[in-house]
């Protein structure tokens, strides 16, 4: 017999038998490396006081000179906290309210009208944040927009929306559970199909009433699910959707202050200001501490539950 | 069972089906102020603001984009041929890493799944990503609206999960037929794998279809644009218009209604997704539970 437990020859022998499907996964591994890996060395730039005209070889290096400036900047301290915060209220209240509507709709015996309602809940999934904005334009513009509409014909003093930051936080965080309403809904409703049915005949039985019935089957039996996702967003905390911030927000610098994010932030000194450092340094926090925030998620998950883990 | 149903259905069951309905209108509700703002008179809005029911039907403000149509037909051009083009490569693309890793009996095939895994849990920020693809020629370069969204660990990921279902005895009679691996691949694993396959297509083609940020971050020139940010482009360009113009004329503006050009730009690019949304949504219900309960 051949001997092919050398590592080399069996490579090679791998290789040779296995070429078509090595050959398939190359168009896959150049794009990952060239938008994936291939940045991953331009964190160097970060160190840098980089100017595009020298390029990543000849830039000065400033050690974390970047670093401490965004550190001790006032703009770069709000990106953390609004961040934090306004991705923080969103798990909260996006978790609740899908968890809700997926226990009210399980409830719900008409066929039709479950799959009918889940239909119009979902939509706002699939339009642009764009859309979205033209949505807020009519419903908050001072002259004829929705609300000042009604206001006014009420009697009371139209509200500028546009210019008063003090309110945002509570109209991103209605528009983020507007917008993935149903996408939760759907995967709790798939957990909530998944109960065995004898639990629920069982109580029915014993003479549990429905909200008995909600809270010491339905509930307990979707909480691993719900743990999960959570953690998974947590994981995810750091990461504001950019999409988002900038659709709806733009350039209007007067809503900064309770609205301006980490990717906004880094989008902003990138794009407009030019400060390729500071917008490095902060890229590279967001991702460093981003990392740490996905292990830790991660492990808390696998140790809630074994299956439970991404990774 | 259905005797205790009948006799429960009273008023908790009746509040619930209310809570439900009136969300969903309230969900729908944005969708209805859009339709009826692009279908009505513009001197309506001004005076009244925007209302769920046309108060004095007007085709004035889709009259005028189409008008001016050059500028939309092309956005809606470069659109098209982004999602159809992307969508195709990028599907394509991502089953043929996929269908190797889910592979058993392919020796690598775990250091293949972490390179595409570990893309999932660190990046190297927006600065860098925006270096790389400037030395690569994309700025101003239609590929730059395809390229950066080829592959993504998600649908890698999701793939290989439909194709880890099929029975491996099903490859292994095959090859013994004497099929070739690329032959396997097309003629037996992508059709059995079409619910994934549609799934995976369907959010695919909706993120080209919805994307901005690329254009955004990587073109400057406007007859490039995609359809959503010709919309941004005139929405904020009409509101500084508006502002303007109400200044100098005390409000009284005839030649551009500029509320209903917003609101009929929007319906022109919202238009096709919705239309297709009520035939496909299954197939993003079933992919999104697929994907919750698998990955």
């Amino acid at each position: 017999m051949r001997n092919i437990s050398s590592p080399v020859s069996g490579f090679v022998h791998e290789m040779t038998r296995k070429k078509s499907l090595y050959l398939m996964l190359i168009p896959g591994t150049i794009a990952l490396f060239l938008f994936n890996y291939l940045p991953l060395f331009g964190i160097v730039v970060a160190f840098m006081d980089y100017n595009i005209a020298d390029g990543i070889f000849k830039s000065r290096w400033v050690g974390f000179d970047n670093f401490q400036f965004f550190l001790t900047s006032e703009d770069g301290w709000r990106a953390i906290r609004n961040t934090l915060y306004l991705n923080g209220m969103f798990i909260l209240v996006h978790t609740v309210l899908q968890i809700l509507f997926a226990l009210l709709l399980n409830e719900v015996s008409s066929r039709f009208f479950k799959k009918f309602s889940q239909s119009l809940i979902f939509l706002p999934y699939f339009i642009s944040w764009i859309v979205v904005s033209v949505f807020i334009f009519n419903l908050f513009n001072f002259e004829y927009g929705t609300v000042n509409a009604l206001l006014k014909e009420y009697g009371k003093e139209p509200s500028a929306v546009f210019s008063m930051p003090e309110v945002w936080p509570f109209i991103l965080i209605l528009i983020d559970s507007w917008r993935r309403l149903g996408f939760g809904m759907i995967i709790y409703l798939a957990a909530l199909a998944g109960i065995n049915e004898e639990y629920y005949d069982a109580a029915v039985v014993d003479g549990a009433s429905r909200w008995q019935r909600i809270r010491h089957i339905s509930i307990p039996l979707i909480m691993p699910v719900v743990t999960i996702l959570t953690l998974l967003d947590i994981g995810r905390i750091l990461n504001a959707d950019f999409g988002m911030f900038y659709g709806l927000i733009g350039d209007n610098s007067v809503l900064f202050p309770t609205t301006d994010v980490f990717d906004t932030f880094v989008y902003r000194n990138l794009r407009v200001l030019g400060d390729m450092g500071m917008a490095s340094a902060a890229g590279l926090f967001q991702s460093v501490v981003g990392f740490i925030l996905v292990l830790f998620s991660n492990l808390a998950a696998r140790k809630f539950q074994e299956d439970g883990a991404l990774f | 069972m259905l005797g205790i149903a009948i006799q429960k259905m009273k008023l908790s069951s009746m509040a619930i089906y209310i809570v439900i309905s009136v969300t969903a209108f309230f969900t729908l509700l944005p969708f209805l102020f859009l339709i009826s703002g692009s279908l009505t008179s513009e001197k309506e809005i001004l005076n009244h603001g925007f209302s769920l029911i046309p108060r004095k039907f007007d085709l004035y403000a889709y009259e005028y984009i189409l008008y001016d149509y050059q500028k939309i037909l092309n956005a809606y051009g470069v659109t098209i041929f982004v999602t159809v083009v992307g969508t195709v490569a990028s599907v394509m693309i991502t089953a043929l890493m996929a269908y190797p890793i889910a592979r058993p009996d392919l020796k690598y095939r775990n250091y293949f799944a972490f390179y595409v895994f570990l893309t999932m849990l660190f990046n190297g920020g927006m600065v860098p990503w925006y270096i790389v693809c400037r030395n690569l020629q994309l700025i101003d370069n239609i590929w730059a609206l395809i390229f950066p969204y080829i592959i993504n660990a998600w649908n890698v990921m999701l793939l290989r999960n439909f194709f880890k279902t099929i029975p491996a005895s099903l490859y292994e009679s095959a090859y013994i037929d004497g099929a070739g691996e690329w032959r396997i691949f097309f003629r037996i694993v992508m059709p059995l794998s079409k619910p994934g396959l549609a799934t995976v297509t369907l959010f695919i083609a909706l993120s080209y279809w919805n994307d901005w940020w690329l254009g955004l971050m990587l073109l400057n020139k406007h007859d490039l644009y995609p359809l959503q940010l010709l919309l941004r482009t005139i929405v904020s360009n009409v509101q500084f218009l508006a502002t303007a113009s109400s200044q100098i004329t005390g409000g009284v503006q005839r030649e551009l209604p500029t509320l209903g050009v917003r609101m009929s730009t929007t319906m022109i690019t919202i238009g096709p997704i919705i239309f297709l949304y009520t035939f496909l949504q299954k197939y993003f219900i079933k992919g999104i539970i697929i994907g919750a309960v698998k990955g």
